[in-house]
């Protein structure tokens, strides 16, 4: 039955796999650019999504620790597979922004500010470990005594179609970050996909006013129980089977007392301080900025692009560097990540995504970094927190 | 956040690698083609130089505060304000010339022109050091976002008990404001302490670190407001005498220095520990600190 109205947030409702196209119509109809997962390069990316076609039918990742296969699935899974080496952060925070432009005439210079004007983004796939992401990124950019225009224009503006991960990746640990894997806020649309012999379908939660009238020009049922009943039976299929755990108890007070540790000078054997944590990591933040000029010196712009604390320019002062050593920066990594995030922003800056872990070229995981660290105080191996003084 | 446009007013030099750029917001656009007259590099004259037209105004900051100055093409750096906090028209920035972009501030004439953004991030506690002793700590250009609070203390001097000022540098040629540490002292209730780590030739002071002053600064130690800004190790230990003469840990502020992007809390880089410097500080209080400042790489 076609849904023109009637429809209410709180709803949930069926679409059939073969009108998903509909709802990619409804979007660009509404003017959005949609951005979804696609395979590229022998990944699962984020890009611009021509149709639903464009998106990695049939495919599903194999993750571990350093380790990112694709692989054909048996069937023709749409979202089959868990999160990649991109965020959303890409389309909401860009890895590479003009901030600001300047001209030089007679000794004077004149700033140029820029405008940016994008039609809204409609993300197509967000994982609810990247809705947390996301949330937490607002804390960042949005909450505090600044905002962000460019981030605050680019998320607000944004329509997100999110999907309930129906397999949990090999370095996953939503579950342990209590980020995922069921969707439970921050959506238009959430789709849970039901893949069988004899159906493929969506049930489709519907999150806002907006949502509910995007619905009004895409083919829909009302879900029957036993169809909310088998989104709750996939959710904690996912769930029971993470790839990875992570005890977050007392996470905080735990890598606070254990700033000296001997795991830290195990870990920077191994870290070859490249950043790829940091870049695929969906709350990383940090950024640096980089002042250009033309050959004649009379143009100059202003960039600012993604950083890592794992330069060893990220603490420049007059004088040297802050953390100089790959143990200091991997400490300052993990420990905002898991501690001093909860100081900063009030939650952790951990989703459970696990790109961190897939990511690293030598496989360092972070939740056998805060096993390990956990463990000692249990085994006495760990050295008593001693202060100077 | 975009840079405002200033003009450099003047360009002190104050040791050999530190000088004073005194800024001015530049006119509006098509107004600003008058050159302001060339003045020069005067070390250590108070000349007044007139400005061609009544300047604007500058934007209110707080002593201990700091800017973003940017030069064309070349970078921005953070840079705490020195200068006199009522003074409406200049902002004065004591700059050591360490870096890419402060080397080329160092060679800025007056009349030239430079980006600034700010004030950020938070200041000295004077408003709650009122009734007590005061006791500012500096060390070497840590002098700096320390001058503002000292021209703040003598304009509204009954309102704070004894006040010492206990500086230490390298050497006697690294000794900012001299004329004004010289006019400051002069004042009956107003001490400056003043030590170098190095003395050379006709050096007749005191020898040994800021810290060794500590003990024989005349200050109340229960009621006094302690403020610092020098190199880490030297407020660590200048702050662990003052706890030791009796000096509370709560009444121990600190102004503190890393590298920064964007000074609004965004860029991460001058994290120390959950600190945000650029926005939690730079002045901060020492209590909180105290333990981070011990770990090593922070």
């Amino acid at each position: 039955m076609m849904g023109a109205s009637g429809i209410q947030v709180g709803d949930v409702v069926v679409i059939e796999r073969a009108h998903l196209e509909r709802l990619f119509d409804a979007l660009r109809q509404r003017g959005y650019q949609i951005v979804g997962p696609t395979v590229r390069d022998e990944a699962i990316i984020y890009d611009l999504l021509r149709s639903a076609e464009d998106l990695p039918i049939g495919w599903t990742d194999e993750q571990e620790g350093g380790y990112y296969r694709l692989k054909r699935r048996n069937d023709a899974a749409v979202f089959g597979y868990a999160v990649g080496p991109h965020s959303w952060k890409r389309f909401v925070h860009p890895p590479a922004l003009r901030l600001w432009r300047a001209e030089r005439t007679d000794g004077r210079f004149r700033i140029i500010e820029e405008t940016e004007t994008l039609p809204p983004f409609a993300f197509i796939g967000v994982r609810s470990c990247e809705l947390h992401a996301l949330a937490i990124q607002d804390r960042v950019f949005l909450e505090g005594a600044y905002v962000d225009p460019v981030y605050k224009a680019r998320r607000s503006g944004a329509f997100i179609v999110a999907v309930n991960c129906g397999q949990a990746g090999g370095t996953c640990f939503c579950a342990s970050m209590n980020t995922g894997p069921r969707v439970t806020f921050g959506f238009d649309l959430a789709l849970t996909e039901l893949l069988d012999a004899e159906r493929h379908d969506f049930v489709v939660d519907v999150g806002t006013e907006r949502g509910a009238e995007l619905l009004g020009d895409v083919p829909y049922r009302a879900a029957s129980d036993a169809e909310r009943a088998a989104v709750d039976d996939l959710v904690a299929h996912t769930a029971a089977h993470m790839g990875r755990t992570m005890e977050t108890a007392e996470i905080k007070e735990l890598l606070y007392r254990h700033y000296e540790h001997p795991r830290w000078d195990d870990v920077a054997r191994r870290c070859l301080t490249c950043g790829n944590c940091t870049m695929v990591c969906p709350t990383c933040f940090c950024t640096t900025v980089e002042d250009v000029t033309d050959l004649r010196g009379q143009r100059a712009e202003r960039w600012r692009r993604w950083d890592s604390c794992f330069t060893l320019d990220f603490t420049y002062l007059a004088g040297g560097r802050v953390r100089a050593s790959a143990k200091a920066r991997y400490r300052q990594w993990m420990t905002h990540k898991l501690a001093t995030w909860i100081d900063q922003f009030g939650t952790s800056g951990c989703v459970g995504c696990g790109r961190c872990i897939t990511w690293c070229p030598v496989a360092i995981d972070i939740t056998e970094e805060v096993r390990a660290i956990r463990e000692s105080e249990s085994t006495g191996s760990a050295p008593s927190p001693g202060k100077e003084q | 956040m975009v840079p405002h446009p200033y003009r450099v007013r003047r360009r002190r030099r104050e040791t050999h690698d530190t000088f004073t750029l005194e800024l001015q917001p530049a006119s509006r656009e098509g107004m600003d083609d008058e050159r302001l007259p060339l003045g020069q590099e005067d070390a250590e004259r108070d000349i007044p130089i007139a400005s061609p037209q009544p300047p604007s105004t500058v934007p209110a900051f707080l002593p201990g505060q700091f800017n973003m100055l940017y030069l064309f093409g070349v970078g921005e750096v953070p840079i705490s304000i020195s200068g006199d906090p009522a003074d409406s028209t200049t902002l004065a920035h004591t700059i050591r010339a360490v870096g890419t972009v402060t080397a080329a501030l160092r060679a800025l004439r007056p009349g030239d022109m430079v980006g600034v953004r700010g004030p950020f991030g938070s200041h000295w506690p004077l408003s709650d050091a009122e009734g007590n002793d005061v006791v500012l700590i500096a060390g070497g250009i840590g002098l700096a976002p320390l001058r503002p609070a000292v021209y703040r203390i003598l304009a509204e001097r009954a309102k704070y008990g004894r006040v010492v000022l206990l500086y230490g540098t390298r050497t006697p040629a690294d000794i900012l404001y001299r004329r004004e540490l010289a006019r400051w002292r002069s004042h009956f209730d107003f001490d400056v302490l003043i030590t170098v780590d190095h003395a050379l030739g006709n050096w007749r002071g005191n020898v040994g670190v800021v810290t060794t002053l500590i003990a024989r600064a005349p200050f109340d130690p229960l009621n006094t407001v302690a403020m610092m800004c020098g190199p880490e190790v030297m407020m660590r230990f200048a702050a662990r005498e003052l706890v030791r003469r009796g000096v509370p840990v709560d009444r121990i502020f600190i102004s503190m220095e890393r590298n920064m992007k964007c000074a609004i809390g965004f860029c991460g880089h001058c994290q120390f520990g959950p600190t945000f410097v650029c926005k939690d500080g730079p002045v901060l209080p020492y209590r909180g600190v105290k333990d981070l400042l011990t770990i090593r790489e922070l």
